[in-house]
C-alpha cells in the first residue's frame, strides 16, 4: 500500500477518563490507519474504547476524557496540533458521523432537511437549495419512503430506522472521505436492522467513502467491514481482514469470542404423559384501551425451556406480566399445575408466589444497590422456607457455590462491588432462593457481553438439570433462542404467530413472519446480506 | 463504617467544610447558651440603644437588653424552632409521599390534587392568611409552616420513591409477597437517603428563612423571647444611622442558611455522581 | 395543530380550577376562624347585641355557600368590602397599592430576568471555570440571605451616603423618572434576591441540555460555538427557561412582601403585613386573593408559552 493511500493514521492513541481517583487511561496505544475507500472495523466488548477512539478520530473528546498522547494525521495533517478551528473545517465536512441513536441525535426542534443542509451551507459545500435537492437523492438512494417530503418531517414523526438511515444521509451530505458509525444499528429491532445494514453499505460502496464502523456484534461486522480490528480494555489484540479473521483468528481472545455461538444447551426429554407446570390459556390483555396481547396460549412443562420471541412491541413481556399478575388480562387465564391462579399477585398465596420467579434483563434495577448479598439472597429463604440464623447463612452459602461464586469472597458485597455478569447470577440465586418451579428470564442475557452472556446460559442450563426447573426465556435473540430452547413461542403484535418444538419452528416450511426473522439475523458469513438480499429479490420480497 | 465517613468527610471541599464547621458551633452555641450568655435573655441590664462597650459587647438592644445575651439565645430559640418545624414538615411530608407513591390509583390522584392546588398559593402569602386565623403564636406559627412547607417535602419525597418504585427490585420484592413495611423500610428509605438528607437541609433552610422573615414582620416568635429576626426589626432604625450591630443578628442568620447550603451542595453533587 | 390546541386549552381549564379551588380556600380559611369572628373583632366587651349587629354586617346569618358566591362575584366585579379595621372601602384602599406592587415587581423582574438568564447561560458554557464557581459561590450565598438582611446591607451601604432614600415614599404625583429613582432600593433588593435563584437554576437547566446527543451531533458536524448555542441549544432551553422564571416567581411574591416593610413603600405587600397582625380579615383575605391569582395566571402563562415551544406538541404526528 503506498503511503498516499492512507487518509488516516492514528498513531500511539492514549486516552484517559475522569474517576474519582484522578485520570486513568481508557485506551492505551492504539494504532489505526484506514485508506481510502476502505472499511474499517473496530469490535470489542463494552469498555474496549471503541466508541472513544472512533470520537477520536474527529480529534473529539468528550467531557470527561482527554486525548493524553498520540498523532492522528488525517489527510497529512495532525489533528492534534490543530486549532479548534481548523478541526472544526474537517468535522462534519471530510469526517462525518453517524450515531447509536439517531433518535436523540437529531435536534428535536428542527425539520429533517434543513438539519441536513445545515453542514453543506455552513461549510460552504452547497447553497440551501442545492443542498436540499441533494438530501431527497440521498434519501431515495438510502431507500426512504417518499423521499422528496419525508426531510420536510421533524425527528419526533419518523421512525427509528428510517431516522438511523436519514442520519446516515446527513453524514454524507458534505461527502466526507471518512464516515464513523458508531453502532448504527444496535438499538433496532433485526427485520429493521438488515435494511438499514443494506442502505449503509451500498451507499458507502458507491460513493467510495472511507468508513470505520464500530460495533459489538461479529455477525453484523462481517457484512460492513474489509479488514477487522478486535480491542479489548483499550488495546488492539489483533488485526486482519474480514475473511481472515473470520475463518482464522490467532488470538485466543478473538477465538473465544468466535466460539459464543455454538453454546447448545442439553436437549432435555419430557414424558408425552407430562402435565405442565404453567399453562397460558387464551389470554388477551390491554394498556388502557390498546390491546396489547390477543389470545395468547402456551404450555410450560417441567425441566424445559419455552423461549418466547418477537421485536420491540410483540407482546412477549406483556405476558410475563400477566403470568406473574402484575396485569390483569381481559380474558383468559394462567394456571400454574391446573390450578387457575388469582389474575392479580396481591389475591396469590405465598406458595403461588414462590413457584413462579423471575430474572430480569439489568440486574443493576433487578438489585437493591444498598443491600448486601446477604440481604438479597437471604431475605426471600427466610420469608419463603422460614430458614433463620445459621440455617439461613448455609444456605445462602449453598446457592452461591451453584452459581459459582465463592461464598466467602460476595456474602458481604452490595451489587455495586459486582461485575455485570455477576449481578445476573445473583439475580439468578434469589430467583432459586425461592424454590420455585419455573423461572421467567425477561431478556437475561440481552445487557451483557456475548461472552460473559454465554456463561450465564451454560449456568440456566445446568441449573435445569440439577433442579428440574422450567424456564420461559423471554427474548428478540434468535441465536440466544437456538442455544437454549426446547420449544418455541414466536410472537408479533400481541399475537402467537406460530408454536412448537425447537426443531419444528426452526425448519421450513415456516409461517411468512418467522421466516422474514430467521432470514434477517445477521450472520457470521460475510456473503451472508448479499445472499439474503439477492433471495429476498427473486422471490419478489 | 466510621472510617468511611472520616475518608468521605477528606474529600470535602473547603465551602463544606466550612459550612460543617458552621453548623457545629451553631449547635455548640444552642446547647451552651446559658453558659455563654453573659446576661439573661430578658433581662433589662441598662439604657435603651447603648453602643458596644466592655460590659456590654454589642450594645443594647430597643429595651436596654444586652444584644450579645440575645443572639446567644437567638441561635437556640430561632434554630431549635426552626429545627422542629422542619422535622415536623418532613414526617408528614415524607410518610405521605413514599405511602402514595407505592400506593398509586386513587389515593395518589386525590393528594396529588390537593397539594398542586395548595402549592398554587404562594407560601408566604398562605402562612400570613392562615396566621390571621388563627392567630400569631409560636404553636400556631410552627404548625402552619410545616404544614405549608410539608406539601414541599411530599412533592420531593414522592418523585424520589417514585423513581425506586418503578425499579424491578421493588417489582421482585412486590411479586414476593413483601409487606409495605418492609417495601417502605427495607427497600425503599435506604435508597432515598441521599435525596431526602439533602431536601433535609434545603427545607431547613426554607423553614429557618421563613420564620424569620415572619418574626421580622412581627408575625413569627413572639417576644420577651429572644429571636434573630425580630431582633432586626426592633433595632432597625439604628441601621440608617450607619450602625452596624442591628445586623449582626441577620448575618447570624445567613452565616448558618449558608453553611447548611454549602454542604447540601457538596451532598447532592457526591450523590448525582454514580458512586454509591 | 389540534392537539396542540386541546393540550392549551386543557390548561387553561386546569388553571381556572385551580383559581376557583384556591379562591374556595382562602374562603374556607377564614371561616375556620376559631370562635366567633364578630366576638373577636369587637373584643370581649362587646354585648351580645351589637356583635348580633355585627354578625349581620358581616352577612355571617347567611349559608357559607351564599356568602361564597357574594364574595367571590364581589371580587369579579373589583367590590372587594369594607376594610374592619378603617372601616374603609377595600377596593379604593388598594387601588393606588396594586399599582405600586406592580410597578416594584416589574421593575425588579426586567432588570432580573434577562441578567439571570444571561449568567446563568455564561456560567453553564463555561463551567468549571473561576467565573461558573464565582456565581456559584455567589449565587449559593445570597439565595441563603433573608431579603431583609439584603435589603439592609444596601440600606447601610448605600443609604448613608445620601444617595438614594431609604423610605420609598411613592405619590402618585411623581414622573417616571422619580418613582425609577425613588423606589431604585427596593427594586435592587428584590433584583438581588431573585437573580441568585434564577441564575443557579438556569444554569442546571442549560447544563442538563449542553449533555444531549444532538449537541454533540452538531459538535461534530464542525459548527461554530456560537451557531450550536444559538441555533440548537437555545430554542430547546426555552421551555426550562421559561420555567425557571415562573418558579422565581414565588420569591418575587415573599420579597416583594418583606421588601416594601423593610423601605415603608405603599404597595400591597405592606397592606396584608399591617392586616395581619390587626386581624382585618377582609384585607387579608383580598390581598391573598390578588396575590395568588397573579401568581396562578403568571404560572399558567409561562405553562402556555413553554407548551408552544415543545416541537413535538407543535408538530404532531
Amino acid at each position: 500500500m503506498s503511503q498516499s493511500d492512507e487518509i488516516l493514521t492514528i498513531k500511539g492513541l492514549h486516552i484517559e477518563g475522569k474517576t474519582d481517583e484522578g485520570w486513568s487511561e481508557i485506551v492505551k496505544g492504539v494504532d489505526l490507519s484506514l485508506k481510502k475507500g476502505e472499511i474499517l472495523g473496530l469490535i470489542g466488548e463494552s469498555g474496549a474504547g471503541k466508541s472513544t477512539i472512533g470520537l477520536a478520530a474527529m480529534g473529539y473528546a468528550r467531557g470527561g476524557c482527554r486525548i493524553s498522547a498520540g498523532e492522528i494525521i488525517f489527510d497529512g495533517h495532525n489533528l492534534l496540533e490543530m486549532s479548534n478551528k481548523g478541526q472544526r473545517r474537517i468535522r462534519g465536512r471530510r469526517i462525518a458521523y453517524v450515531a447509536q441513536s439517531a433518535a436523540a441525535s437529531f435536534n428535536p426542534t428542527y425539520k429533517l432537511i434543513d438539519q441536513y443542509s445545515e453542514g453543506p451551507v455552513f461549510h460552504h459545500v452547497m447553497s440551501k437549495s442545492e443542498a436540499e435537492h441533494d438530501a431527497k437523492e440521498l434519501y431515495r438512494r438510502m431507500q426512504l419512503p417518499d423521499p422528496e417530503m419525508i426531510g420536510y418531517r421533524y425527528p419526533h414523526q419518523v421512525s427509528g430506522g428510517q431516522l438511523q438511515r436519514a442520519i446516515t444521509a446527513m453524514a454524507m451530505s458534505c461527502r466526507p472521505d471518512i464516515i464513523i458509525f458508531d453502532e448504527p444499528t444496535t438499538a433496532l429491532d433485526v427485520t429493521t436492522q438488515i435494511e438499514v445494514l443494506s442502505a449503509i453499505r451500498d451507499i458507502v460502496n458507491q460513493s467510495g467513502t472511507a468508513a470505520i464502523y464500530i460495533t459489538h456484534d461479529l455477525a453484523v461486522v462481517a457484512q460492513m467491514a474489509d479488514r477487522v480490528k478486535v480491542l479489548l480494555k483499550g488495546a488492539e489484540i489483533e488485526e486482519a481482514d474480514t475473511r481472515t479473521m473470520l475463518r482464522a483468528p490467532r488470538d485466543t481472545y478473538t477465538k473465544s469470542l468466535w466460539a459464543v455461538r455454538s453454546f447448545q444447551a442439553t436437549p432435555k426429554k419430557i414424558e408425552s404423559t407430562t402435565r405442565p407446570v404453567v399453562s397460558v390459556q387464551n389470554v388477551s390483555a390491554a394498556y388502557e384501551t390498546q390491546l396489547v396481547l390477543t389470545d395468547v396460549s402456551f404450555d410450560i412443562f417441567p425441566c424445559q425451556t419455552v423461549a418466547v420471541v418477537g421485536e420491540s412491541g410483540s407482546g412477549k413481556s406483556t405476558a410475563a406480566r400477566v403470568m406473574t399478575g402484575l396485569l390483569e388480562p381481559s380474558s383468559g387465564s394462567v394456571k400454574l399445575r391446573d390450578e387457575p391462579l388469582p389474575s392479580v399477585y396481591t389475591d396469590r398465596s405465598k406458595k403461588q408466589l414462590q413457584e413462579i420467579q423471575m430474572i430480569y434483563q439489568s440486574a443493576d434495577t433487578a438489585l437493591n444497590p444498598k443491600q448486601r448479598i446477604r440481604e438479597i439472597i437471604g431475605w426471600p429463604i427466610e420469608f419463603y422456607t422460614g430458614l433463620k440464623g445459621n440455617a439461613n447463612e448455609n444456605r445462602i452459602r449453598e446457592l452461591l457455590t451453584m452459581i459459582e461464586m465463592d461464598p466467602d469472597e460476595f456474602i458481604d458485597r452490595r451489587p455495586g462491588e459486582l461485575s455485570g455478569g455477576q449481578k445476573q447470577r445473583i439475580g439468578i440465586a434469589r430467583a432459586l432462593a425461592a424454590d420455585p418451579s419455573m423461572i421467567i428470564c425477561d431478556e437475561v442475557t440481552s445487557a451483557l457481553d456475548q461472552l460473559v452472556a454465554e456463561g450465564i446460559l451454560r449456568l440456566l442450563d445446568k441449573l435445569q438439570q440439577d433442579l428440574d426447573l422450567a424456564y420461559m426465556f423471554i427474548t428478540h435473540d434468535i441465536a440466544t433462542v437456538r442455544a437454549i430452547a426446547d420449544d418455541v413461542v414466536v410472537m408479533k403484535a400481541g399475537k402467537v404467530v406460530e408454536a412448537g418444538p425447537k426443531a419444528e419452528v426452526f425448519t421450513p416450511p415456516h409461517d411468512p413472519y418467522t421466516e422474514l426473522l430467521l432470514s434477517s439475523v445477521p450472520e457470521m458469513d460475510p456473503d451472508w446480506l448479499d445472499n439474503v438480499l439477492q433471495g429476498r429479490a427473486s422471490s419478489g420480497n | 463504617m466510621a472510617r468511611n465517613f472520616l475518608k468521605i468527610l477528606k474529600t470535602a471541599p473547603p465551602s463544606s467544610v466550612f459550612g460543617m464547621v458552621v453548623i457545629a458551633i451553631y449547635i455548640l452555641v444552642a446547647f451552651f447558651a446559658p453558659l455563654l450568655a453573659p446576661y439573661s435573655q430578658t433581662e433589662i441590664v441598662d439604657a435603651e440603644f447603648m453602643p458596644p462597650s466592655a460590659e456590654y459587647w454589642l450594645g443594647t438592644d430597643n429595651l436596654g437588653r444586652d444584644m450579645l445575651s440575645r443572639i446567644v439565645y437567638g441561635a437556640r430559640n430561632t434554630v431549635g424552632i426552626a429545627f422542629f418545624t422542619t422535622i415536623l414538615a418532613f414526617l408528614v411530608g415524607t410518610t405521605l409521599g413514599i405511602f402514595t407513591s407505592i400506593k398509586g390509583g386513587w389515593t395518589d390522584q386525590i393528594l396529588g390534587r390537593l397539594v398542586d392546588t395548595l402549592m398554587a398559593i404562594p407560601s408566604l402569602i398562605f402562612k400570613l392568611l392562615l396566621l390571621t386565623v388563627f392567630g400569631t403564636t409560636i404553636i400556631n406559627m410552627v404548625l402552619i409552616i410545616a404544614l405549608v412547607d410539608s406539601t414541599r417535602v411530599f412533592r420531593l419525597a414522592r418523585a424520589v420513591s417514585m423513581d425506586i418504585v418503578v425499579m424491578e427490585f421493588i417489582e421482585a420484592a412486590r411479586l414476593r409477597g413483601d409487606g409495605i413495611w418492609r417495601l417502605v423500610t427495607r427497600e425503599i428509605l435506604p435508597n432515598a437517603a441521599a435525596p431526602l438528607a439533602a431536601e433535609f437541609g434545603l427545607r431547613f433552610c426554607f423553614v429557618f428563612l421563613a420564620i424569620s422573615a415572619l418574626s421580622f414582620l412581627g408575625l413569627g416568635i413572639q417576644p420577651p423571647l429572644a429571636d434573630w429576626g425580630s431582633m432586626v426589626r426592633d433595632n432597625a432604625s439604628l441601621i440608617a444611622f450607619g450602625e452596624f450591630t442591628p445586623l449582626i443578628p441577620a448575618i447570624a442568620i445567613a452565616l448558618l442558611t449558608i453553611g447548611v447550603n454549602f454542604v447540601v451542595d457538596w451532598m447532592l453533587h457526591r450523590s448525582s455522581g454514580l458512586k454509591d | 395543530m389540534n392537539s396542540l390546541w386541546l393540550v392549551i386549552v386543557k390548561r387553561l381549564g386546569l388553571g381556572i380550577v385551580t383559581l376557583i379551588a384556591v379562591s374556595i380556600i382562602i374562603f374556607v380559611a377564614i371561616e375556620m376562624l376559631p370562635g366567633d369572628i364578630a366576638q373577636i373583632i369587637l373584643g370581649q366587651s362587646a354585648t351580645p347585641e351589637t356583635v348580633a349587629v355585627f354578625r349581620q354586617e358581616l352577612g355571617l346569618d347567611r349559608p357559607a355557600l351564599t356568602r361564597y358566591l357574594d364574595w367571590a362575584g364581589g371580587m369579579l366585579r373589583g367590590d372587594f368590602g369594607t376594610a374592619l379595621a378603617s372601616k374603609r372601602d377595600v377596593s379604593e384602599l388598594i387601588q393606588s397599592r396594586i399599582f405600586n406592587t406592580l410597578f416594584l415587581a416589574a421593575y425588579a423582574a426586567l432588570i432580573s430576568i434577562p441578567l439571570a438568564i444571561s449568567l446563568g447561560l455564561l456560567a453553564a458554557l463555561y463551567r468549571g471555570s473561576v467565573l461558573d464557581r464565582a456565581v456559584n459561590i455567589i449565587s449559593l450565598s445570597s439565595v441563603s440571605m433573608p431579603e431583609f438582611l439584603l435589603a439592609y446591607i444596601l440600606v447601610f451601604l448605600l443609604a448613608q451616603t445620601g444617595f438614594f432614600p431609604t423610605m420609598s415614599d411613592l405619590t402618585p404625583t411623581m414622573s417616571f423618572q422619580e418613582k425609577l429613582y425613588v423606589t431604585f432600593l427596593p427594586a435592587l433588593t428584590l433584583t438581588l434576591v431573585i437573580t441568585a435563584h434564577m441564575m443557579r437554576m438556569t444554569r442546571a437547566a442549560i447544563v442538563n441540555l449542553l449533555a444531549s446527543a444532538y449537541i454533540e451531533m452538531a459538535e461534530l458536524k464542525g459548527l461554530s460555538r456560537t451557531r450550536i448555542i444559538l441555533m440548537h441549544a437555545f430554542p430547546n432551553a426555552l421551555a426550562p427557561i421559561i420555567n425557571v422564571v415562573a418558579i422565581n416567581l414565588a420569591y418575587l411574591i415573599t420579597g416583594v412582601v418583606v421588601v416594601e416593610v423593610v423601605f415603608v413603600y405603599p404597595g400591597l405587600g405592606q397592606l396584608l403585613v399591617d392586616s395581619v397582625s390587626k386581624r382585618d380579615v377582609v384585607v387579608v383575605q383580598v390581598a391573598s386573593l390578588i396575590f395568588a391569582v397573579a401568581y396562578i395566571l403568571f404560572n399558567l402563562l409561562a405553562d402556555i408559552f413553554s407548551t408552544l415551544s415543545n416541537p413535538r406538541l407543535r408538530h404532531p404526528k
